[in-house]
């Protein structure tokens, strides 16, 4: 794999990573399997893009699209809580209905950014190569939110929302309405996606209503790849294995998409194939582990 | 009066096969700083009874007044704010995945707003230090470790300190001890007569042990089938003997009782 490759992949694990980061707050901190994500993603992609077609400046379409994430994620948390619909039905039912809703934002499949500033050319004005740019910025950003996250899960907010995925009972016992929380913390993890696919949209110059497909089996491979490589443990090191998982796995892509082996050589569709494969392996690793080397 | 329940009626799956009434037209006054002991045979409607005042269902029918306020048509999470509870299970207590310091933390903002504050702050962890030594187990010490790694008798106790630190308007225990082992159980009765006694706490305690029951608190009820068969308080409980509970509920119901007596003692 070239160094260029290598580059590539570290500025896609850390704007994915952002993704990431939302993913492990449903999946691990209220332990809620959310797939609104595959539709969260496309949209903050498509209502930043939208956005900065009618002359919005680009760091404010992100925070539309931060804005939208949430609302999307509300609806899901609503859905579950309010109505009783289980939980990954009531993600699917709001990713399914995004698909619909993105189209009608960008009043088609896609909108092109081409010839409109994005984030990365106010930034590229210090002078600094496209490639290089990129990393810093999304370097920064997310590792903004790696610190935002890490403050506010130690907050008292933040608390009784790691309680209520531990613990419902426990935590209702205790005074908090876990509706409310389900439902903030499912629009607090969406408004992320939202923003990384919003960020993700600008970097490459277009949004796409099926850029989300997979965007959740890519989340938890990396989220489970992270706490593999760096462990569990404390809110600060799950965290960090969230953004070191997303560039790690996506550096694993990286790699296995330059291999050939003979005339046979991976094709990016492949991708959602390999990491299924991937989730399903480290899903059942500790199983296999017990079982073979007990 | 701490808590009034006024003819609380409670059916599980009501209109089927299955139903059943589980709480059978209850009034029960219970006053500020009583400490009552509940028993009753399996089935008889202990946990009902106390999840209905907690919140966790509404009953059917009745009014639930709890410290003034008719609570009702409150939600749980409300009526936490006035409640401290334990459970039977040492598990549902507490959060395994967090600190002992995190859960009290947790317990000490019972039914207030939760912000953007510090979850655990600097000056609270001296008195939960403090609040730790004296159940003796040497927790104190380890306030950063996670309450996974704790055992059940730990938890529990644990759970006793985080029910009464943010101090309850009414304590409910249901059957807090029973998944203990005896010693262990016995350590977390001695931190509960403590704990009511020093904070003077209206509490309801449901047990299957006779003997526990007569030994604690200032009165006794006895539930069957939904209905307070017994209710005995003041210097007649502390004379009371088990013999007379059995021959009382016998004389009462006038029921073929020897498979519950076996429950029972
Ligand atoms: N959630 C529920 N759904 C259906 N039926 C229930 C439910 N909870 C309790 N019941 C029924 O209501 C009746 C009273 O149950 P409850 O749990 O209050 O008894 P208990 O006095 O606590 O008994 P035990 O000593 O066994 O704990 C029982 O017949 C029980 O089967
Ligand atoms: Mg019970």
């Amino acid at each position: 794999m070239s160094w260029y490759a290598l580059l590539g992949a570290v500025e896609q694990g850390l704007v994915y990573g952002i993704m990431v980061l939302g993913v492990y707050l449903t999946f691990r901190v209220l332990n809620f399997p959310d797939l609104t994500v595959d539709g969260s993603l496309p949209l903050g992609a498509a209502v930043s893009a939208v956005a900065i077609s009618f002359g919005v400046n680009p760091f404010a379409a992100l925070f539309l699209a931060l804005g939208a994430g949430f609302l999307a994620g509300m609806v899901t948390g609503f859905l579950n809580t309010k109505l009783g619909i289980l939980h990954l039905l009531a993600s699917i039912l709001t990713m399914i209905a995004l698909y619909s809703i993105n189209i009608r934002v960008m009043s088609g499949p896609n909108v092109s950014l081409l010839g409109r500033n994005t984030v990365l050319d106010l930034f590229m004005r210090f002078g600094l190569p496209g490639y290089v740019a990129s990393i810093i910025l999304f370097t920064i950003i997310s590792l903004s939110i790696v610190v935002f996250l890490v403050w506010f899960l130690h907050t008292e907010f933040g608390q009784s929302m790691l309680a209520t995925g531990d613990n419902p009972r426990m935590i209702t016992s205790q005074g908090v309405n876990t509706h409310t929380v389900i439902i903030l913390g499912v629009g607090l993890s969406n408004a992320l996606v939202a923003f990384s696919g919003a960020l993700i949209a600008q970097n490459q110059g277009a949004a796409d209503v099926n850029m989300g497909v997979g965007t959740i089996v890519a989340g938890l491979a990396s989220v489970i790849v992270g706490e593999t490589v760096f462990g569990r443990g404390g809110v600060l090191r799950a965290v960090v294995a969230a953004l070191l998982g997303s560039i790690l796995y996506r550096t694993a892509i990286a790699l296995a998409l330059s291999m050939k082996l003979g005339a046979f050589s991976f094709t990016p569709s492949d991708l959602n194939l390999i990491t299924a494969l991937l989730v399903v392996l480290a899903l059942t690793a500790p199983r296999i582990k017990a079982r073979f080397f007990p | 009066m701490m808590l009034e329940l006024i003819k609380i009626t409670k059916y599980f799956h009501r209109g089927s096969v299955n139903e059943v009434l589980a709480l059978h037209d209850i009034s029960l006054d219970v006053g500020r700083g009583d400490f009552v002991s509940i028993i009753g045979s399996n089935g008889a409607g202990k946990s009902t009874l106390l999840n209905c005042v907690a919140g966790c269902f509404f009953p059917d029918q009745g009014v639930i007044v709890l410290d003034q306020r008719d609570v009702s048509k409150w939600p749980e999470f409300k009526r936490a704010a006035l409640i401290g509870r334990v459970f039977q299970d040492p598990l549902l207590g507490t959060c395994a995945s967090m600190s002992i310091e995190q859960n009290l933390a947790l317990a000490l903002r019972r039914g207030r707003r939760r912000g953007l504050g510090r979850g655990v702050r600097f000056e609270d962890r001296e008195m939960f230090r403090e609040k730790l030594t004296h159940l003796d187990l040497g927790l104190e010490n380890r306030l950063q470790d996670t309450v996974g790694l704790l055992s059940g008798g730990q938890r529990q106790a644990l759970t006793m300190v985080m029910a009464t630190l943010a101090r309850p308007e009414i304590l409910l225990l249901d059957e807090h001890t029973a998944a203990l082992d005896p010693k262990t159980g016995q350590q977390i009765l001695d931190l509960t007569q403590r704990l009511v006694e020093g904070m003077g706490l209206t509490t309801l305690m449901v047990t299957h042990n006779m003997h526990q029951a007569l030994r604690m608190g200032n009165r006794l009820i006895m539930m069957h089938r939904g209905e307070v068969i017994l209710d005995i308080a003041g210097q007649e409980k502390a004379r009371l003997q088990v013999d007379d509970l059995l021959a009382r509920f016998y004389t009462l119901k006038k029921e073929a009782f020897s498979s519950d007596k076996m429950l029972l003692v």
